[in-house]
């Protein structure tokens, strides 16, 4: 660790591998519910468990950015962090605003919360994946304000990097669109344009810079290749990403009662968002093909390497399957939606966050790399969960394809619930390939206990 | 290869290094981002073609109430200005740093041309209510002829940047990456404005 203030990024990796833990448990039991619907009923309904289980995903995402950040920054300015103290204010603040929120869902039935949280002074509640109370809602600005502050107050100090203002450009991007969570007009056309302002324009938008700004880091850090040429490739990745990612946006316009043009717009601009993915794929092994040295941490190359793959694949891929507005008017809102944002959330965030945890949690501990031992059962986890995550995908997109064809092609259409029970058997397949995915996590947990002897050499 | 690249004759004029290895002019990373310029706009035409297929007469009675003559105004000053542009390159790699800044000044000139025309035709079309929800053919001519204008003022930007790096005499034999980078972009924009002309203007 090069610079002290470096440490606050530990609490912020372990309370994001806690979250996560936590999110793939409540995706177990929405799996079980899709196959015995009344499972856990009354206690934890599939909306309840629905909102747990996507909500734990946002927030230990941020945790996992936030700690980035906080480890990154410094190296890259070459200074240490404007104020470790309110980093770690911050991470309590955070990290208890969320627990409270996860519990108010489980404990309170969600009318009730909204009540409770002052959703009558200003109405925001009831939007997927927005669905927390006002309260929350502030806490999150007020954190990420602070936590923008301290960052840009210590890039301001020091030395400027591309990746660096590339990573601030994301990250204030993340907090600008996530006040869109506050405008919740009456027209629900409107309610649903500015929506996606938040969802779109965050995971097609600026987080692709805050990835790509992470990535370009670890590979600098393993690969030891000229950050000229990084930078390079960083800057044409995230203008591919914007360029295709902002107008892409269209692709949630289709059937929203937004004019006819978006069909045209939307279907262009998004089939086109797979290119930036692809970029970081060729980048990735690109720098790892010419790298100069051989890292001690295999683990944080094979994540980085896999990051570039998955990112493609179910961002790239699954998402153009369904983007253009033709086949789109028949897929909407299926399985296959499930199967691509699956793959989506895994393969882009969750692989760049573990990535660079994986890069820096050894550091952090006092050694360039774990134990030998400790690294094979790494990367055991990293094809566990990742195969395990090419099945869930497998399973619903074949869900979706059959769901599609009884529920919406067929000459003598279902309804939606009979072509459910239909599903059945990719469901289970589905759940099993989650078990799959479960124990992998585990044995990512079970690598941070390994012992064995640590790498030293210098990182 | 090695001999029909050596025996190859360079084209342009003044051309310092004749028997060098065929490069890459400008950037590798522009030419990643012509290609996937080239790739939207490509998808674009296609699908104003395909369109057009299903809807030939509605195309032929609209297109038929676009100004033509403003059309090919513009596209003799697209291709005006990425000929100075050439001129500027050319310059830049005598040393003549005066000269291509004065070429480049020209190339703005006319690329300034370009939007003061698109202008008065995109008055003349609201004035029409012409909007991109009357009609298929208006929705594929503002669409794309709006994405190109936003690419011509981006352009224009870098021609700017260019212009200042030229007067100050940045650009020469050994630094010619910046100026060529940008007459790459330059003529990517008049070229895609080469297909979109006749394409939308003109062929019925």
């Amino acid at each position: 660790m090069q610079y002290k203030s470096q440490a606050v990024a530990m609490p912020y990796f372990i309370a994001a591998i806690g979250l996560f833990v936590g999110q793939i448990i409540f995706g177990l039991i929405l799996g079980m519910q899709y196959v015995v619907g009344d499972f856990l009923f009354p206690e934890i309904p599939f909306n309840v468990a629905r909102m747990v289980h996507t909500n734990l995903l946002i927030v230990w995402l941020l945790f996992g950015f936030m700690g980035a950040a906080y480890y990154l920054i410094p190296e890259e300015t070459e200074t240490e962090l404007y104020s470790p103290k309110l980093a770690l204010i911050l991470f309590w603040v955070f990290l208890v605003a969320g627990a409270a929120t996860i519990l108010g869902y489980l404990l309170v039935d969600y009318a009730t919360l909204a009540s409770m949280t002052g959703n009558d002074l200003l109405a925001t509640m009831g939007r997927e994946f927005l669905e927390q109370p006002l309260l929350t809602k502030i806490g999150i600005v007020v954190v990420a304000l602070a936590f923008l502050f301290n960052i840009t107050m210590t890039v301001l100090k020091g030395r400027k990097t591309v990746i660096s203002i590339v990573l601030l450009l994301g990250l204030w991007g993340l907090a600008i669109f996530f006040l869109f969570a506050f405008y919740n007009p009456v027209n629900l056309v409107r309610d649903k344009f500015y929506w996606w302002w938040v969802v779109h324009l965050w995971v097609e938008g600026v987080w692709e810079l805050i990835m790509a700004a992470m990535l370009a880091f670890v590979l600098i850090k393993v690969t030891g290749v000229d950050r000229e040429v990084i930078e390079k490739w960083l800057y044409v990745i995230i203008t591919l990403a914007l360029c295709t990612g902002i107008i892409g946006t269209g692709h949630h316009y289709f059937w929203i009662g937004t004019p006819e043009y978006w069909q045209w717009w939307g279907s262009i601009f998004s089939a086109l968002e797979p290119i930036p993915f692809f970029a970081m794929t060729v980048f990735a092994f690109n720098m790892v093909n010419r790298r100069r040295r051989e890292h001690p941490n295999k683990a944080a190359v094979l994540w980085a390497l896999g990051t570039g793959v998955m990112a493609f694949l179910g961002a790239g891929v699954w998402g153009f399957l369904h983007t253009l507005a033709p086949v789109n008017y028949f897929t909407h809102g299926s399985q296959i939606t499930a199967a691509h944002g699956h793959m989506a959330f895994y393969g882009a965030y969750v692989m760049v966050v573990i990535t660079i945890i994986s890069y820096a949690m050894p550091i952090l501990r006092g050694r360039a790399a774990n134990s030998e031992k400790a690294q094979v059962v790494e990367m055991w986890s990293f094809w566990l969960m990742t195969i395990a995550m090419v099945f869930i995908t497998l399973f619903l997109t074949a869900a979706g394809i059959l769901q599609v064809w009884l529920q919406r092609i067929s000459d003598t259409p279902m309804s939606f619930m009979a072509t459910q029970d239909q599903l059945m058997l990719f469901y289970w397949m589905r759940e099993w390939a989650g078990v799959m995915f479960f124990i992998g996590l585990l044995t990512y947990l079970a690598s941070f206990f390994i012992k064995g002897e640590a790498k030293t050499a210098k990182a | 290869m090695e001999t029909t690249s050596t025996s190859l004759p360079h084209g342009a004029a003044g051309h310092p290094t004749p028997a060098a290895e065929p490069r890459l002019a400008g950037d590798l990373a522009i030419w990643v981002f012509i290609m996937a310029e080239l790739l939207a706009f490509g998808a674009f035409f296609a699908a104003y073609a395909f369109t057009r297929a299903n809807n030939i007469e509605l195309f032929n009675a609209e297109q038929a109430g676009l100004d033509r003559t403003a059309g090919a105004i513009n596209t003799i000053l697209l291709l005006t200005s990425s000929y100075f542009v050439v001129r500027a390159v050319q310059a830049a790699e005598l040393r003549a740093a005066r000269a291509a800044a004065n070429w480049l000044l020209a190339a703005i000139v006319t690329g300034l041309g370009f939007i003061v025309v698109k202008l008065g035709e995109y008055a003349a079309a609201f004035a029409h209510d012409i909007s991109l929800s009357s009609s298929p053919f208006h929705m594929f001519y503002l669409s794309l002829t709006f994405f190109h204008f936003m690419h011509v003022i981006l352009g224009l930007v870098i021609l700017v940047a260019m212009w200042n790096n030229a007067r100050q005499g940045r650009y020469g034999p050994g630094n010619m990456n910046g100026i060529e980078t940008g007459a790459a972009y330059w003529h990517m924009v008049d070229l895609v404005w080469l297909i979109l002309f006749p394409l939308v203007y003109v062929i019925h």
